[in-house]
């Protein structure tokens, strides 16, 4: 029987070196594998190529390495919440590739379901589409875009089992499951660990084919960017 | 006098129609839901994989892991829905969101938009924004008409990195209601408390001042 389970983030990373690809699921901090970035940071491999959709704030999420300077490349489509990332790209410190959000979700999609381009309307005429194919399709231009994939991919879910079948919970789903398809090496931190079984089958979202390694998160602390509220 | 940032999305407001999907970029544009009665079946979809879009919680309904594509928390409707950020901008790009609002650094008189980038002082990067407007069925810009000193942000063609190109048809200002046609801007409505010589003359490109130009009515 395939044993995926490991007890912790650290094991769990077995085999990150430097100048690898990393996937790292979440939004904003919605649904970052946090305890994988920390543990990642505490390797101290660098010249990482990191792909994921922000970059976290100054002190959590994926704003802990570049404060390490362990990132030589960000695959983003939005930086704006991190200060220390804006600084270092616009001194020239840290290479980024802006790429539009939907863009960026498709590639990472392709790049775990075999579609080695594709093209989209999206920034076709903007500083997205330079240097790249752009093509007349029934009337309407596109340009092509390559898909991403990873070395490893870092993703949280809500609920796993131990074949590495994963369940998200609501908008901490968001990139996770298109990472998960796109990483040679899938690492799950999951809230809650379950036996193979336990999960009714019509509810999971990545299957477990897609996930390498599995491990309960000891903790999250799920940290709100704009805890925004209204009153009575 | 010019109109506020709530009566812009009121004004805005108006252009939505029963049951439509709809995705509001962050700024003026979030305050546009402010003024969607829940009789109209509108649900708001936000691109980081949630259709229905509700209030903001009460203290004790915070969840960290239900916020809006701005970050803040947010409540989900009856009937939403949460999906993965491709299923998202496969909505958004497959030209199923009937009506996007975004903000706007400048828009020029061909529909061009900028929203994303100041070289050299100001990359954030363009989020959904260059697919929201590739791929909405209604785009529509709210926006202030100068910047602080006065400076026109709609122009003869914009000077800043574009988020789309050729996509913009009408926008809202602080000044007034425009859409821009093969001939370029077309004054359609006035703020109130201005005269559309006013607003043409604060823009920087050629107004046409349409025969039906009245006050806005918010």
């Amino acid at each position: 029987m395939n044993q995926k389970v490991f007890k912790d983030a650290k094991s769990a990373l077995t085999g990150v070196k430097d100048n690898m690809t990393i996937l790292v699921g979440g939004f904003g901090l919605c649904g970052i594998p946090e305890n994988l970035i920390v543990a990642l940071k505490e390797t101290g491999v660098k010249n990482l190529t990191c792909v994921s959709n922000n970059a976290g704030v100054d002190d959590f999420g994926l704003g802990l390495l570049l404060q390490t300077k362990q990132i030589k490349k960000m695959i983003s489509s939005y930086v704006g919440e991190n200060a220390t990332f804006e600084k270092q790209f616009l001194s020239g410190e840290l290479e980024v590739e802006l790429c539009p959000q939907g863009t960026l979700a498709e590639r990472l999609r392709a790049g775990g379901a075999g579609i080695p381009a594709f093209f989209t309307p999206t920034g076709v005429g903007t500083l997205v589409a330079q240097g790249k194919e752009v093509r007349n399709i029934d009337g309407r231009d596109y340009v092509l875009e390559k898909a991403i994939k990873g070395d490893f991919a870092l993703v949280r879910a809500w609920k796993g089992d131990k074949f590495g079948n994963l369940i998200y919970r609501k908008t901490a789903r968001n990139f996770n499951p298109m990472a998960a398809t796109a990483g040679k090496i899938t690492v799950a931190e999951v809230e809650e660990l379950v036996e193979i079984g336990d999960l009714d089958p019509d509810q999971i979202h990545t299957p477990g084919v897609f996930v390498q390694r599995i491990f309960k998160a000891p903790s999250l602390e799920k940290r709100i960017e704009q805890r925004t509220v209204r009153k009575n | 006098m010019p109109l506020t940032r709530e009566q812009i999305a009121k004004r805005i407001s108006q252009e939505v129609q029963p049951n439509y999907v709809v995705n509001l970029g962050i700024g003026i544009p979030t305050l546009v839901a402010n003024y969607i009665p829940e009789s109209m079946g509108v649900m708001l979809q936000s691109e980081n994989g949630l259709l229905g879009i509700g209030p903001f919680p009460l203290e004790n309904e915070v969840d960290a892991d239900l916020i809006n594509a701005g970050k803040q928390t947010v409540t989900a409707v009856k009937g939403a829905s949460f999906f993965s950020s491709s299923d998202s901008f496969a909505m958004i790009r497959g030209g199923h969101v009937d009506l996007t609002v975004l903000g706007a650094m400048q828009v020029d008189q061909e529909g061009n938009i900028a929203n994303w980038m100041i070289p050299g002082k100001m990359i954030k990067g363009m989020g959904g924004a260059m697919d929201l407007v590739a791929g909405a069925q209604r785009v529509i810009v709210a926006m202030q008409h100068t910047d602080k000193d006065g400076t026109p942000k709609l122009l003869k063609k914009c000077t800043l990195p574009l988020t789309g190109v050729k996509c913009i048809k009408k926008i809202v200002t602080d000044f007034g209601v425009l859409d821009i046609t093969p001939q370029g801007f077309v004054l359609i409505e006035h703020a109130p408390d201005l005269s559309p010589e006013q607003v043409v003359s604060a823009t920087g490109a050629s107004v046409e001042i349409s025969k039906e130009c009245r006050p806005m009515k918010i």
